[in-house]
This record gives C-alpha cells, sequence and structure tokens, in this order.
C-alpha cells in the first residue's frame, strides 16, 4: 500500500462514512467543542461519567475524513476506560501522531491512524477529537 | 544560461504568447513533487518566480547592498536608485499620477493596517461607519473591525447573492451620511468574483466617502489604473506577482497621504527630531519607518518588468482560457459543485464535491503533485453565507496550461474513486 491508500484504507473510510457512537448526550457531564480554524472542521465530544469511568460517549462534528474517523475511532477506544487511563491513551496517541515514541503505536482500530504521521499538514485533522477530550478532562 | 535568456527576452517584447516559452522562465515549474511533474494552482495564495526575479534579488545582495537614501557612499547611492527606480516602476504599472503615491509595505494586509491605523485616527468617530463586503478576506475585515471597537464606529457589510456576486442596490442602500470610509476587494480570493469597483468607487464619491480597493488577487490578471478607478487606495502584494515576500504596496492619493497622520514612528521617516517637536518627511518616506525591505523592492519592480516584457493582452486571454476549460471539465464532474458562479470573474475556481472534504482532496491531489489550497481561504464569513464549510480551490497564472487542468481532473476522479 502506498502511504495515501494508507491514509484512506477501508477502516479509515468506514468510520467516515458510518461514525459510530454519533449522537448527542443529553445525559453528558461533560461536553467540550473543539474547531479546527483552518479548514473549519468541528467536533462536540460528549461523555457520562460514573465512578471515574467513561460510561457513556457520543460526538457530533463535521469535517474531513480524517478528523471524523479519527473521532468515531476515539469514541470507541474509550468506552469504559477510567479517566486517567483515556488520557494515558490521549498522550499515547498524540505521541505517535507527533512521531515522538515508535513504540506508541496504539493498539486496535486506532492503529489505521498511523499513516497521518506520514501527512504533517494532516496531524491537526487526527488530534482534532482529541483535542476535545484533553478540553473534556480538564472541566 | 537561464539568466541569458531571460535577459534577451527582456530586451524584445515577444509579440506572441508561447506558454511553454513563459513556463522557461520559471525554475520551479521543472520540479517533480512526489516523483510527478509539479502542477502548480495554488497562484492565489503565492505565484512561482520568474528567473528575472529571482536574478535582480541576488544581483541587489551581490553588488548594491546598502542602506538607502542616508549614506553618502557609491552603493548607498546605487541602492537608493534602484530602489526608487523600483518605486516609478510601480508608479507606471498603477499609471499613479507621482511616484511619491506609493509607498512601499509588507504586504497588503500592512497596507489596509496603515490606513486603517491613519485614517481612522484622523477621520473616524463613535457612530461613524465603514463599509465591507461580505466576500472580504479575513485582512480586509479584522482591522477595520479593531478600529471600529477602538472608536465606536460600526462596520456595514455588502451582502451577495447566491452566484458570489455583490448586491449593488444593498450596497446604495448602506451608503449614507455617517458613512467614513468604502473598504472591499477588487477579485474576491475565495470565488474570483470581478468586483465593479468602478461603480463601487462611483457611487461612494457621489456622497464624497473615499474608497480603499484590496488589489490582492487583481494585479496579476486585471489592468489597473487608479487614475481612472478615481479610487483613494489600492493595495497589493507583491509575492501574488511574481515578486518576492515581504514586499507590498500602497497607493494613496497624494491629497489623502498628506492628510494622514503617520503610521509607523522611527528614521527615515522624519524629517528633524527633537524632545519638542518632531517634523515628518515628505511622502512616501513619512510611511516608511525603519530601512526597508530594499531588496523585496527591487525584486518587485522586476518582478513589474518582466511582467510587461510579457504581451498582456494575449497573457490574460490566455489565463481566462485556462479557467473557462477547468470550469467546462469540472462541471462535468459528478457531485462537484463549483462554488463561486459571477458572471465576472478571474484565475479561481472554488469547487466542493460531495461526500469528500476539502483537505482530503487536497491531500490526495498533492499525492499526484498539484497543488491547490483547500479551506476556509480566511474568508469565514463569505463561507458561512454560502454554506460551505471549507473548498477547494485551484487558481492560475500565466505559466498553467491544458494538460495542468487535464491533469487536475483526471486525479479529481481518482479522489472520487479512493471515496467511492
Amino acid at each position: 500500500m502506498t502511504d495515501l491508500q494508507q491514509l484512506y484504507q477501508q477502516i479509515i473510510l468506514d468510520h467516515y462514512r458510518h461514525p459510530r457512537n454519533y449522537f448527542s448526550l443529553d445525559a453528558a457531564d461533560r461536553t467540550a467543542e473543539v474547531y479546527n480554524p483552518l479548514c473549519g472542521d468541528q467536533i462536540t465530544l460528549y461523555i457520562r461519567v460514573q465512578d471515574q469511568r467513561i460510561h457513556e460517549i457520543g460526538f457530533q462534528g463535521s469535517g474531513c475524513a480524517i478528523s471524523q474517523a479519527s473521532a468515531s475511532l476515539m469514541s470507541i477506544s474509550l468506552r469504559e476506560k477510567t479517566l486517567a487511563e483515556a488520557e494515558a491513551l490521549a498522550d499515547q496517541f498524540c505521541k505517535m501522531l507527533n512521531g515522538e515514541n515508535e513504540m506508541a503505536i496504539p493498539i486496535g482500530e486506532l492503529a489505521a491512524l498511523c499513516a497521518v504521521r506520514k501527512f504533517p499538514a494532516r496531524i491537526k485533522c487526527a488530534a482534532l477529537p482529541w483535542r476535545a477530550l484533553y478540553k473534556s478532562l480538564a472541566a | 544560461m537561464i539568466r541569458s535568456a531571460t535577459q534577451t527576452a527582456l530586451k524584445q517584447p515577444r509579440s506572441a504568447f508561447d506558454v511553454e516559452e513563459i513556463r522557461k522562465d520559471f525554475p520551479i515549474l521543472t520540479r517533480l513533487v512526489h516523483g510527478r511533474p509539479l502542477v502548480y494552482l495554488d497562484n492565489a495564495a503565492t505565484s512561482q518566480k520568474p528567473q528575472a526575479m529571482i536574478d535582480a534579488l541576488t544581483q541587489y545582495y551581490q553588488t548594491e547592498n546598502a542602506s538607502v537614501h542616508r549614506s553618502l557612499h557609491a552603493l548607498s547611492e546605487q541602492a537608493t536608485q534602484a530602489y526608487e527606480a523600483s518605486r516609478a516602476t510601480v508608479k507606471r504599472f498603477l499609471n499613479a499620477r507621482a511616484a511619491r503615491e506609493i509607498v512601499f509595505v509588507r504586504g497588503t494586509t500592512e497596507a489596509i493596517n496603515l490606513v486603517a491605523h491613519s485614517f481612522g485616527r484622523a477621520h473616524l468617530n463613535a457612530g461613524d461607519e465603514i463599509i465591507l463586503s461580505v466576500m472580504e478576506h479575513h485582512s480586509n475585515i479584522v482591522p477595520w473591525q479593531l478600529l471600529c471597537e477602538e472608536k465606536q464606529a460600526r462596520l456595514r457589510v455588502i451582502p451577495i447573492n447566491d452566484r458570489g456576486e455583490l448586491l449593488m442596490d444593498e450596497y446604495e442602500r448602506l451608503l449614507n451620511e455617517r458613512t467614513r470610509l468604502v473598504a472591499v476587494n477588487h477579485v474576491s480570493n475565495a470565488l474570483g468574483t470581478i468586483n465593479p469597483i468602478e461603480s463601487i468607487i462611483e457611487l461612494a464619491h457621489a456622497r464624497g466617502v473615499p474608497v480603499f480597493i484590496d488589489g490582492a488577487q487583481a494585479v496579476a490578471h486585471l489592468p489597473v489604473d487608479v487614475q481612472a478607478l478615481d479610487c483613494d487606495f489600492y493595495a497589493f502584494s507583491g509575492h501574488k506577482l511574481y515578486g518576492p515576500t515581504g514586499i507590498g504596496v500602497l497607493y494613496g492619493k497624494a491629497e489623502w497621504l498628506e492628510r494622514l497622520p503617520p503610521y509607523q514612528g522611527g528614521g527615515e521617516m522624519i524629517q528633524s527630531v527633537s524632545f519638542a517637536k518632531t517634523t515628518y518627511n515628505a511622502l512616501p518616506h513619512k510611511f516608511e519607518a525603519g530601512t526597508p525591505n530594499i531588496a523585496g523592492a527591487i525584486g518587485l519592480g522586476a518582478a513589474l518588468d518582466y511582467l510587461e516584457s510579457l504581451p498582456l493582452v494575449s497573457l490574460r486571454a490566455h489565463e481566462n482560457a485556462m479557467l473557462d476549460y477547468a470550469t467546462e471539465l469540472l462541471s462535468e464532474i459528478d457531485g462537484l459543485r463549483i462554488v463561486g458562479q459571477a458572471a465576472h470573474k478571474c484565475a479561481v475556481l472554488s469547487f466542493v464535491l460531495e461526500g469528500v472534504h476539502a483537505h482530503d482532496i487536497g491531500t490526495i491531489l498533492d499525492e499526484q503533485g498539484i497543488a491547490i489550497r483547500a479551506g476556509n481561504h480566511c474568508a469565514q464569513p463569505l463561507m458561512e453565507r454560502l454554506g460551505v464549510s471549507a473548498t477547494a480551490r485551484a487558481s492560475f497564472a500565466i505559466y498553467n496550461q491544458k494538460d495542468e487542468v487535464e491533469a487536475l481532473v483526471c486525479a479529481l476522479q481518482r479522489v472520487k474513486e479512493m471515496f467511492g
């Protein structure tokens, strides 16, 4: 596969076309909205926390395949994680994106986003939903 | 070799327009991107540079580098001559009345900030109004917004129709006794609309209101005659006109520039300084504080000399033909919608593709060596008005050719295949 084919591999396009957990949560106790002024990408993240664990998670947004697939994949990977685990996963993912830690390649479907590293202009897109997560964790 | 070829070209204006020949003047066009020939369609962001301009920069630094206007030695004299010769070239290019009406600035953005600062300080009061249009670049919005906040003045915005044309009757209604300035672009960077600035100026002047024109997207594509237009201010950037970055021009009618207070204080812009009173230098130096971008001005002059050595009429016809050809081919792509369908357009083709975000288009095209712009084009209010968050934008210059338009179309087909 070329870098481009890796970037737009089937799993990414699938999550772009059919995002998982794409809804707002009325019962959310944390919501965070992030925006990328360069391209207009936008994501709102909804989280309901119970016993320091992410009990429910949903998001809504609009934008490119990378930011929206990243949000969908993130929402799956965070379910039932403790807040500390969620933050650790976010750190690991962002380190992977920034190429800071070759060993930090996350497991599971999130690994599909590794190819973004080869497209520096698109790292911001993949990181967008994770910025929403950081924002909601800090709230 | 390239250099001598360019010099020959400059001596003899070319009678016929040959895009292959023009392309030889731009060394960057021979390079590969991701293993493919570069197809550069991001000219509205910045144009590529002709060898003659690059040589002028090198020559200045190699043989003439000195501070202008102050030192008495030979180098300084030569540098001053070259710097002022560029000003004279710009004066001729815009058909200004006098070289002192040409102020060198960093770019269009600085020109707008200069006018907002100096005009605003002297002529704007609480309750006054400034008219812009909804299709302005952020750089022709934010400086006025800052000014209005400070002065408790108000921005009024000319709306557009769905094709991306200004609603002139709405504009007429916005003009009133509180209007102090109209500031609009000549050509929209996001849509390519050519605005009817002649009428805009005439209607404003009928009410005694001065007009600032942001010409950043116009000067490379349209003839500009500031006397015929009768605009009060006109600004452009060198780098969109085959010149270097970091140099631009503010044209202002001498009677306005004389009346306006200085923009920045410093050396060069003064006549005498004492702690009791400072008197300012004559135009245009009053607005050029500090050591200017001498090389940039000289490079801009060389870029204009280069452009004027070409048959401009057929060159503009060629650019229009590229836009028409691209419009025709892209219109045939299923699910593609052209954003901005004004009757009068130049050089810019903005579009959206159903189910694919502009950024994804940009990345996939780049892989094919095709450079376009994707995003909101620093025109968020316009994007909101048109109901799109981002568009892909192909923009043309004198060196673009038909097979590049065809490469764009092929690459867009590939985008569609990938996103299926």
